[in-house]
């Protein structure tokens, strides 16, 4: 935990914005826009690490990185690692919300006549804790791949996903039913290097803050 | 032919041992340097007598019936047991009393790096000393085991675990939205906090000094920083703490200290200063306590009290750590 402050990068949708976020706090990221199979950058300053935004938790509680940016979403489903959220980094907008198909009430109806509804989704845990939470009975079914497919196949009677324009869910005849959350990029810092590198870390925060 | 043990255990074999039982020895010794006699206290406890100290039985996981149908638990720490044992079997001894301890207790984790089911911790209960002066004799030697084990870059936080309801409860935050807020700060959310935060329909500076408080770690500083921030509000709720860094300046272990606004820790007992001890080697806590000073109470023998437990195993993977570095 000396040396350069590590922070992991996610690939994926926050990708692009998280490299200019760190341009904007003055973080060279030319490195990891440089098309390189590397996965780890390594600067006087800083080391940057990417990897899948759900894995960003993992190796935030470990200890393996200092800081990291992911998802509000991941956090969500990760409740229980001990990571420390310190700032919405105001990017990478979007909802969780449960979406059914277009028009017909075919989930009321069904949720009416067999007390539950079936629920396909990536966000298993997000899933129970929300219907649950509304004092309702859904079976949560985890798929890994394209969510919207389940209740066009009659796997299930619903979703919940996340959706920044909700154009996914229209092509597949899908609407909106219930906002679960909005979600958006956080930073998020290690239990211990959050009290040992304070003031690297507050320093960081406070000029991402101001940016 | 290849036999399981349960996820969250482990053996450990003859040059692991030796390092660990070493380690283990440093730690006692200190302790009993201080004058903290060692006890041995049952693996399994009533569930009742957990619950009395802690209405979770402070995490007790593992439940198993007795021939008579009684239910046992593996006891989840050593500080209840320690207050039982206080309580009936020193029921008129004169305190001060200290004890210290090397044990393995039992907990519901997700196996991973550094997590165990079973794990050894080596400790100390102060009991029968108020704060501040008993807490910062139980950093002292807290100190002084981290030295003695080689672990010089450890650094304790330090943090109180009234501190935020007494700020919210002094702006006169309403119960259920002062749950909000606290659920936020145990989540180490702070951009929930932020949030509830700016639900309470406070003036600005006292929801800046509610946003900024938890966020404040440091020297002895943040306490006068924290007061600068949200006044009387503040300054009565931080009056403990402030006593605490007092008490700890004269010990000259202030160095070793981070001042925590921010600090909670999840257990029910915990009453006053709260600790937990960090190594820059390990990304988790390698040990943990407070004040507890209504639990010997609830047994029956009202004393003020204060303890801190270190995890053997995470202190020797800290050792490496440092040395793998040096």
């Amino acid at each position: 935990m000396s040396g350069p402050l590590r922070i992991a990068v996610p690939q994926g949708a926050l990708f692009a914005d998280t490299l200019d976020m760190l341009d904007s706090v003055e973080i060279d990221s030319s490195a990891l826009r440089s098309n390189s199979r590397s996965l780890q950058f390594e600067s006087d300053e800083v080391t940057l690490v990417t990897m899948r935004p759900s894995d960003v938790p993992t190796y935030v509680e470990a200890g393996a990185v200092d800081l990291g940016v992911t998802g509000k979403d991941v956090l969500m489903e990760q409740r229980e690692r001990v990571v420390y959220e310190l700032i919405d980094l105001d990017y990478g907008h979007c909802r969780m919300v449960v979406a059914t198909r277009q028009g017909d009430h075919v989930a009321d109806e069904l949720e009416r006549r067999l007390g539950a509804i079936r629920i396909a989704t990536k966000y298993p845990r997000t899933a129970a804790r929300y219907f649950e939470g509304s004092g309702r009975q859904a079976e949560v079914i985890e798929v890994k791949g394209s969510v919207e497919l389940a209740p066009l196949a009659g796997l299930a009677d619903g979703i919940v996903d996340l959706t920044a324009t909700g154009r996914t869910l229209e092509e597949n005849a899908l609407e909106i039913r219930e906002v679960i959350a909005d979600c958006s990029a956080r930073l998020v810092a290690n239990r211990v290097a959050h009290k040992l590198r304070q003031s690297e870390i507050d320093e960081l925060v406070e000029k991402i803050g101001a940016r | 032919m290849t036999y399981l043990i349960p996820p969250g255990t482990r053996d450990i074999l003859p040059d692991e041992m030796r390092e660990l039982r070493g380690l283990s020895n440093t730690l006692l010794q200190t302790f009993e340097r201080f004058g903290y006699g060692e006890v041995w206290t049952p693996t399994m406890e009533y569930e009742d007598v957990l619950v009395q100290g802690d209405e979770r039985a402070a995490g007790a996981s593992y439940r198993l019936f007795d021939e008579n149908g009684h239910v046992l638990a593996l006891r989840p720490d050593m500080t209840i047991p320690i207050a039982r044992l206080v309580a009936t079997r020193f029921a008129s001894a004169e305190p001060p009393l200290r004890f210290c301890y090397l044990s393995h207790a039992y907990r519901a984790v997700r196996p991973q790096r550094g997590q165990q089911r079973e794990f050894l911790q080596a400790g100390v209960e102060l009991i029968g000393a108020s704060a501040p002066a008993g807490t910062a004799e139980v950093l002292e030697v807290l100190c002084a085991a981290l030295d003695a084990a080689g672990l010089t870059r450890a650094r304790i936080g330090l943090g109180d675990a009234g501190l935020f309801r007494k700020a919210l409860e002094a702006m006169d935050v309403k119960l259920e939205a002062q749950g909000c807020v606290l659920d936020a700060l145990e989540q180490h959310d702070f951009v929930a906090l932020e949030a509830e935060v700016n639900e309470l329909g406070l003036d600005d500076s006292k929801r800046d000094a509610l946003v900024t408080l938890p966020q404040l770690r440091g020297g002895p500083e943040v306490i006068d920083r924290a007061i600068e921030l949200g006044g009387d509000d503040i300054s009565i709720a931080i009056s403990r703490l402030r006593d605490t860094a007092d008490a700890i300046a004269n010990k000259g272990i202030s160095e070793r200290v981070i001042f925590d606004l921010g600090l909670v820790r999840d257990l029910g007992y915990y009453t006053g200063a709260t600790f937990e001890v960090y190594d820059p080697a390990l990304g988790h806590i390698i040990g943990g306590g407070g004040r507890y000073d209504d639990l010997l109470g609830r047994f029956g023998r009202p004393l003020p009290a204060c303890g801190v437990a270190l995890f053997v195993e995470r202190l020797h993977v800290a050792q490496a750590g440092g040395e793998r570095r040096a």
